[in-house]
């Protein structure tokens, strides 16, 4: 069977800012599938930010440095195509809705980009329609964007990104200002459209609870390097990696660890309550 | 109560932006004594930060009143009340401006007119306390993050204030950054001091604040010892708030385990657990072999 081409590929990616001698990615080696959602989980300052700028171009295109190796997106070279291009590949959210957002009202704000590709005002509708059914907010068309919560927003610079029919959706920390219930909004929307659709997601954030609860798989970056990846389970089961990298595990994978330290083995390494639960009954019930 | 004890008093506070006559806080009265360690938790919107903002003196209730120190807000300075509660917002960003750390953090000293001795005492304590001493001749805005928010926090610090306001102090901030905040806010809180702490992380309050109020649209749902607080699931619920995963997990074993119902941490379920395991494995070797 012919294997398809990943969607994202990255050949030995190294990359310095401007001006800097350090280098922020080192050495990065990566294949991602269509319909992967992946998470990627670091310390502040690990590269995870410019690690989600190489995917769209705006890295090194935009921000200049020096960057070696290839980053490949859905068959095209960020480095050759232009940021314009890869927009309609790429769609990006970022931390702070505030700085993505900028029009007048919901309809508009998701209407920008294909506006500005020049489609054809009934596709622009079409699709505008079609992307705030898909994050949930058809209904909102005339609000005003600042009259939204914090989930909603982030579900917005979604649906703004949708429009432009990208294969790849990456957000850096887009859950970090929201509070609990904005933060599961904004996981369950990404998630239903990574299965509806075969988006492919890239998420930086620190949030290992809704990563155990909604990605396929895990990349961990340390100083710029790609140090560990693979299951949630895998990653946060992986007790030498969490002492050297201070991220953070579902509390009920850290009291699968504080038991296992302490003799207590649960038969499987929980990540979610419910594993925790299954295995905390049956170890105490035991052969009872 | 001794009125010396007092830090915060708040009575029907009620808070109105004009002019689109937003009802941000309606009708809060609380008590904070001196040495308490608050938080505060609530959905985006139900007025923690407005809240905060009439506490420092930076909004004057437009009903009830606020005291601190037994001071009015109302008939007291702004500049008074900040050398009696330290406010540290939620986007460090928005308070830096200095061209070294240093500056920055003996700019408010400066300002109370204190002697330069006592203004370098201060600062030195207020570095040492946040382990910034590697960066005092940094120019602020181009550090990591974590190290802005503490230079906000020495800021703070150095006005010695006796009571703190936290705004969300660890958002954005990676997993090492939000303890390293709670530490220092905990250790503020074992030198006496009066901490308020804001936060959507429900792991951080209950692992380190004593006492919790909850805050749903404008209101308090809810205000007690942390430990009761996070029993509440029902009405966390209708607060939008999600107690933390642990305490979800202990409230979802079934009781005849004989584990506690209320865990605020992973060693709090993780020690019962180990405890009721060795106690069976003790039974299992007295038991005779079939």
């Amino acid at each position: 069977m012919n294997q398809p081409e990943p969607t994202i590929i990255l050949d030995d990616v190294s990359y310095r800012y401007p001006r800097s001698k350090r280098y922020a990615l080192r050495h990065l080696n990566l294949a991602v599938s269509r319909g992967e959602f992946v998470a990627v989980l670091g310390e502040n300052g690990a590269g995870k930010s410019t690690f989600c700028q190489t995917l769209n171009g705006v890295i090194p295109q935009t921000r200049g440095g020096r960057m070696r190796g290839r980053v490949i997106v859905s068959g095209w070279d960020t480095q050759q195509a232009t940021v314009a291009e890869l927009a309609q590949r790429v769609g990006i959210v970022l931390e702070d809705p505030e700085t993505q957002i900028f029009t007048t009202s919901v309809l508009n704000e998701v209407a920008f980009g294909p506006e500005n590709l020049g489609v054809p005002p009934q596709e622009i509708l079409h699709r505008a329609r079609w992307a705030l059914e898909a994050v949930g907010l058809n209904g909102y068309e005339d609000y005003a964007p600042t009259a939204l919560s914090g989930g909603q927003k982030q579900r917005l610079a979604i649906a703004a990104a949708l429009t432009m029919h990208p294969a790849v959706l990456v957000l850096d920390e887009a859950t970090s200002q929201l509070d609990p219930m904005g933060t599961v909004e904004v996981f369950s929307v990404v998630r239903e459209l990574n299965k509806q659709y075969g988006l492919t997601i890239v998420m930086a954030t620190n949030k290992g609870e809704q990563v155990a609860q909604f990605c396929d798989r895990v990349l961990v970056l340390h100083e710029g390097e790609l140090i560990a990846r693979g299951t949630p389970r895998e990653i946060f089961a992986d007790t030498e990696l969490l002492e050297r990298v201070m991220i953070r595990a579902p509390q009920v994978s850290q009291l699968a660890t504080y038991l296992e330290e302490r003799g207590v083995h649960l038969t499987d390494f929980p990540i979610t309550p419910d594993e925790a639960r299954r295995g905390i009954i049956h170890s105490i019930r035991g052969s009872h | 109560m001794n009125n010396n004890e007092i830090a915060i008093a708040v009575e029907n506070l009620e808070y109105v932006y004009e002019p689109q006559g937003l009802r941000a806080n309606k009708g809060i009265s609380l008590t904070v004594r001196r040495g308490e360690f608050v938080g505060i938790v609530g959905h985006n919107g139900a007025g923690k930060t407005t809240l905060l903002k009439n506490l420092v003196g930076l909004l004057l209730p437009t009903g009830g009143r606020v005291a601190v120190d037994g001071l009015d807000t109302r008939q007291t300075t702004v500049a008074e009340l900040a050398t009696r509660i330290g406010f540290v917002m939620q986007n460090p960003d928005q308070q830096l401006f200095a061209a070294t750390v240093e500056e920055e953090i003996a700019f408010g000293p400066r300002n109370l007119g204190l002697a330069e001795e006592e203004i370098t005492e201060r600062v030195q304590a207020a570095i040492a306390l946040t382990g910034l001493d590697a960066l005092r001749q940094e120019f602020p805005p181009a550090l990591a993050k974590g190290d802005r928010a503490k230079v906000i926090i020495a800021s703070v610090l150095a006005m010695q204030p006796d009571i703190f306001v936290f705004d969300e102090p660890t958002t954005g901030q990676d997993y090492k950054g939000c303890h390293q905040i709670m530490q220092i806010a905990r250790q503020l809180h074992r030198e006496g001091r009066t901490v308020l702490v804001v936060t959507h992380d429900m792991a951080l309050i209950a692992e380190y604040t004593e006492r919790t109020i909850v805050l749903c649209q404008g209101e308090i749902l809810l205000d007690d010892t942390t430990a009761a607080v996070f029993a509440q699931p029902e009405n966390l619920q209708r607060a939008q708030v999600t107690p933390p995963q642990i305490t979800q997990l202990a409230q979802a074993l079934p009781r005849e385990l004989g584990l506690p119902a209320c865990a605020l941490t992973v060693e709090q379920l993780g020690q019962p657990i180990v405890e009721r395991v060795r106690t069976n494995q003790a039974l299992d070797l007295t038991m005779p072999l079939r």
